[in-house]
């Protein structure tokens, strides 16, 4: 079998996902546009030799339907005999994106592939495509389905993690977030333009550096009065042995809702030289998990466990972690659960400072990943993000 | 012919429905089959202008014929039984002319659905009149279209809750709802309203035939639906666990209804309807519910040859809350009520928690002031037991104590009528015992409410060694004169309902004793189906009041030469209570703790006063031995002969401290289960977990015969 290397990674900036974000002007497709536009000029790229592009996308509908990784290749003046595929695998799109791509490199049957996410939750607001699992209510009862931040909270309750220890995250993953920016960390944002080439937005602007314990603490449980409604009872129908659920998570210490887009390219090593690319990094391994669904979101563990055992590596041999920052609880368990020495986790921040543009993470955070293994001079860096209905998903890559 | 026809000068066709020698229209083979005969001749008439329907009984149109719906065997015969009546329906609707319902009385079930397949619902303006869905109180639902026709009408939000819960309104409500277009004052004005809609509407069509129909509230398939579809399913099950399949079954009638046109819905509603109606569930529900319970209220457990009797005036000794409750729910029923406890300022008391719980009434609207007054003032409050002259029923509900008890009998029997009937509303002790202290044993009988009075619908009527026949069919007509259901058992150690309950508190108990974990305990028992779980009903009762009635059948049965056996329950109430001061609810410290402010929490010590050891039993596990030791024990009681019937058992059961209704009841249980399995499963656990689950004979020998209880 062989091998898939990263050549480059590319990113816009996050937007806040509101009417007031920076990015609510501008079209999902154009996000898209930005990033193939910057890969084929830093790359000095041929794009006829490019055999497909994947793309995540969570709510591929109207304006990101319609198989969006096709019509933005096109549309960005790529060569016509590229391909596109979107796909779907929730809150892993992106990162499954870039697995997808590798794996057919890996396998041989292809050579040259741009592998990404898009999202804009401005636009297209998270749960606009709907879904048997949610609005089906025979699919929806027999799978106990809860909202993911219910999910969150019962992790929470289980684990023992108080109102503290998540605001505690939060406040850090804030703080990590400002400082790298400020310090010029995420080096891969490619910034937004309008149609008049005047920048619309050049960093993640959803930061708050100012965020402390105390600013946290004023604020309300988001999934109590969902829970109250029912979601709670569902939850404990499911864990039993828990007697209440502790509402913990809230705005501050879930993923920000955000706007955004990534691209990596990706390829064998042969073609990559052929066309002129020096390879990054060398992707070691990846793994898919399915886990239980109510509880959601605790993909990271297994996942990560199957691709270190896949890749032959033990979890200290990992120099750098990004575990997507959903909820807080969800790091801090999948932390917790391998022993991880949380210094070596997020060390840039993650989505409760930044966002979390859904099919667009995985990709961003496996650039940010691949930035800081080169800043610090480190080899080995394994990138996980716990997913939709119950699954999980984790990279290791390897700097070459 | 069960609906008359007739034509008027405008060439209006009226359709009475009149079911030969009924007091009641149902939708049944008969109104089914005339209705198509109808509907092909009108659909030749050329002339017609419009068609109204009416029925000439009290009521519109009932419901279903329950019988043959409890008689349906398979799917098949239960589509093709419904879609006979859906097509009928359509025909009606389509038919080109405009369609008028003239409400004359209570539109239920098929009878509403019948209405919502005309054009127009104009209702009679009776407070008496009731409109709604109640099929899912029998475990099943609306096929007549009215998953599909309700939320098209009204809206899927406003229109699930009527189709999931049952519930029944008013006219007038009905009208604000959307349920009827207009109300009518007399039979006149219903008849002269439907004539000019239909004269000013020759065109009507029903909005979902119509090429422009909008749902009211959003459309199904709408982005804006999801979340209320997304929390529909957990938000029901809050409350029913997940054990009712009729409520599943309408939220997918409507939602997948809701992704197509109308008569695919109504296919979808067929199979959904098919499902449960060849299902166990709505068996059990119809056989109980309707069934066991239409017996029970006609007197199957009265004894014959008694006229029936009314009584005029009661005395009820005590009034605490059980005595207070039983003043209210009497004086309510219109009779005269004596409230006597030790001085006039206690017995005031007992007063005022009328006062009370009629105040709640006149300030929602259900009651006038007047009435209020008039209920009120027929509760006399006293501490003189002369003031029980003329009483021709004597309740007592003072103090668990035979003395007390035995001294308040003597009392009243010297001021009461000496026709009367004593009672006594004991929970634990023996009424032929009690009964010895009375002048007229005869005349002696038990009559066990529940708390609170004014909720609970049961009365457990226990009759003593010596009770009378007529003092038993009195006692039983002052049940259903104060509007609640009788059961009749005879007279035994905790009767028949205190005796089955307390195995179910033992039961979860015991499975704390056993290193189980609490809030699993708990959960298991709500997703069994009961109420409340064995921690939390045990505070409610009070630990120290479980312990006081152990002590004292402990006492009871030393003196008759028994020893008391050892129950693990019981040892850890004694526990609870001795050693750690934590004596219930009313204590502020049970199982749980009571914080003054939010909720109540398991009290963190349990985990340490039986550590989890061992393994922890599946909630299946644990599901089947609190269910199996409740029936067990009724089975030994019907086998003792405390119980009589099969129906008291059942709804003794649901009524009396909420065994599963979708169960049907605790012998119904047993047929559901299938007998053969039923015991063997008794055995498994009985090896497993002890002697109390071992079968009695009258289970074995049924098994044997292949009987089920009846």
């Amino acid at each position: 079998m062989g091998d898939a290397y990263i050549f480059d990674a590319v990113r816009t900036p996050r937007g806040k996902g509101k009417k007031d974000g920076s990015l609510y002007e501008i079209k999902p497709i154009d996000l898209l546009t930005t990033l193939f536009h910057a890969l084929k000029e830093r790359n000095d790229l041929d794009t006829s030799g490019v055999d497909d592009v994947v793309i995540g996308c969570v709510s591929a509908i109207g304006e990101q339907g319609a198989d969006i990784a096709r019509v933005a290749a096109l549309y960005s003046g790529w060569d016509e005999t590229i391909p596109g595929v979107t796909l779907n695998r929730f809150c892993a799109s992106g990162l499954e994106a870039v697995n997808l791509a590798a794996m057919k490199i890996m396998s041989g049957v292809e050579d040259i592939i741009v592998a990404g996410g898009v999202e804009s939750m401005s636009r297209i607001p998270i749960g606009s495509d709907g879904g048997a699992w949610v609005e089906d209510p025979r699919v929806n009862d027999t799978l106990s389905f809860i909202p993911q931040g219910v999910s969150a909270d019962l992790i929470a309750t289980i684990e023992g993690f108080s109102r503290e220890d998540v605001d505690a995250f939060a406040v850090s993953s804030q703080k990590k977030a400002a400082k790298a920016r400020k310090d010029g960390r995420f080096k891969s944002i490619i910034p937004v333009k309008d149609i008049n080439g005047k920048v619309v937005l050049d960093h993640d602007e959803f930061i708050r550096e100012n965020t402390t314990l105390e600013t946290l603490a004023k604020l309300k449980p988001s999934f109590q009065f969902p829970g109250d409604m029912g979601f709670d009872a569902t939850a404990k129908r499911k864990y039993p042995h828990v007697e209440k659920i502790d509402h913990v998570h809230h705005a501050g210490n879930s993923s920000g809702i955000v706007d955004g887009a990534a691209l990596l390219l990706i390829g064998s090593r042969e073609a990559g030289e052929a066309m002129g690319l020096k390879p990054r990094a060398k992707i070691r391994s990846l793994a898919v998990v399915g886990t239980e669904p109510t509880i959601m979101l605790t993909g990271p563990v297994p996942s990560t466990r199957k691709a270190l055992k896949r890749a032959g590596l033990s979890i200290n041999d990992i120099d750098l972690f990004e575990i997507n920052e959903a909820f807080a609880a969800v790091v801090l368990k999948a932390q917790r659960d391998l022993e991880i020495d949380p210094d070596r986790v997020n060390v840039n921040g993650g989505a409760i400072a930044m966002g979390h543009p859904l099919g667009a993470t995985g990709a961003i955070i496996l650039g940010i990943l691949l930035d800081e293994l080169e800043e610090q001079n480190k080899e080995l860096g394994l990138c996980t993000l716990c997913v939709g209905a119950g699954m999980g998903i984790a990279t290791i890559v390897e700097r070459v | 012919m069960s609906i008359k026809y007739e034509k008027d000068s405008q060439n209006i066709a009226t359709l009475t429905f009149d079911k030969p020698g009924s007091p009641v229209n149902l939708v049944d083979a008969l109104l089914v089959e005339t209705l198509f005969k109808h509907l092909d001749s009108l659909e030749s008439d050329s002339s017609l202008t419009g068609i109204i329907i009416t029925s000439n009984k009290k009521d519109f149109l009932a419901g279903a014929d329950i019988d043959r719906l409890y008689a349906i065997k398979d799917t098949d015969e239960a589509v093709f039984m419904v879609d006979a009546f859906k097509k009928a329906l359509r025909r009606l609707e389509t038919l080109g002319k405009p369609v008028a319902a003239a409400m004359n009385g209570s539109a239920l079930g098929g009878g509403y659905e019948l209405a919502l397949a005309c054009h127009r619902r104009i209702c009679m303006d009776n407070p008496k009149i009731e409109i709604g869905f109640p099929e899912v109180t029998l475990g099943i639902l609306p096929a007549g279209g009215g998953t599909q026709r309700f939320p098209r009408l009204i809206g899927v939000q406003k229109g699930l809750p009527y189709l999931m819960e049952g519930k029944r309104i008013r006219p007038e409500e009905a009208l604000k709802n959307g349920l009827v277009d207009e109300l009518a004052s007399d039979r006149d004005d219903l008849i002269k309203k439907a004539v000019q809609w239909i004269k000013d509407n020759p065109e009507a069509k029903q909005p979902w035939d119509s090429d422009n129909f909008r749902w009211p509230g959003g459309d199904p398939k709408s982005p804006n639906m999801v979340q209320m579809w997304a929390i529909a399913p957990s938000f029901a099950n809050k409350k029913t666990y997940g054990n009712y399949p009729a409520v599943k079954n309408i939220l997918s009638s409507v939602y997948e209804g809701g992704q197509v046109d109308f008569e695919t819905g109504c296919r979808i509603e067929s199979k959904y309807f098919a499902e449960l109606a060849a299902g166990k569930t709505s068996k059990n529900m119809i056989n109980t519910f309707w069934y066991q319970l239409n017996g029970i209220k006609k007197g199957k457990s009265r004894p014959d040859g008694f006229e029936k009797y009314s009584v005029k005036k009661v005395g009820i000794l005590g009034a605490g809350m059980m005595g207070s409750g039983i003043a209210y729910v009497s004086a309510l029923a219109g009779i005269d009520v004596v409230l006597k406890d030790v001085d006039m300022k206690t017995a005031e008391k007992g007063r005022a928690h009328s006062a009370e719980l009629l105040n709640k009434r006149v300030s929602r609207g259900k009651m006038t002031e007047e009435k209020k007054g008039e209920i009120l003032s027929r509760i006399k409050a006293t501490g003189k037991a002369q003031d029980l002259d003329g009483c021709d029923l004597v309740i007592e509900a003072v103090f668990e104590d035979r003395n007390l008890k035995a001294e308040v009998t003597a009392e009243a029997e010297k001021y009461m009528l000496p026709d009367g009937v004593f009672a006594s509303n004991t929970s634990t002790l023996p009424i032929t015992g009690l009964a010895e202290k009375s002048g007229r044993p005869q005349q002696f009988i038990g009559l066990h409410f529940f708390s609170p009075v004014h909720r609970m619908p049961l009365v457990e009527i226990i009759v003593g060694k010596k009770t009378g026949k007529e003092t038993l069919a009195k006692a039983f007509d002052y049940v259903l004169q104060i509007k609640k259901t009788p059961i009749v058992v005879n007279d035994s150690r905790g009767f028949y309902t205190s005796r089955v309950f307390r195995t179910y508190t033992m039961e979860g108990l015991g499975l704390l004793t056993e290193g189980q974990d609490p809030a699993t305990i708990e959960a298991a028992s709500l997703k069994a189906g009961m109420p409340i779980g064995p921690l939390a009903v045990s505070d409610e009762v009070s630990l120290s009041l479980m312990l006081h009635i152990s002590e004292q059948t402990k006492k009871d049965l030393e003196e008759e030469g028994v020893k008391m056996p050892d129950v693990p329950g019981m040892k850890l109430v004694e526990r609870m209570v001795n050693e750690y001061e934590r004596a219930g609810k009313k204590a502020g410290k049970g199982f749980y703790d009571y914080p003054e402010k939010g909720e109540k929490r398991l009290w963190p010590g349990l985990w340490d006063l039986y550590p989890a050891r061992g393994k922890q039993y599946s909630q299946e596990e644990m599901i089947d031995r609190i269910l199996f030791v409740q029936v067990l024990e009724t089975i030994r009681c019907y086998e003792e002969k405390v119980l009589t019937t099969t129906a008291d058992a059942n709804i003794g059961s649901i009524f009396g401290w909420g065994f599963p209704p979708f169960k049907g009841g605790t012998l119904q249980f047993v047929n559901d289960y299938g007998v053969k399995e039923f015991l063997n499963r008794s055995k498994e656990l009985a090896d497993e977990y002890g002697e109390r689950f071992n079968p009695p004979e009258l289970l074995v020998k049924m098994a044997d015969k292949n009987e089920k209880f009846e």
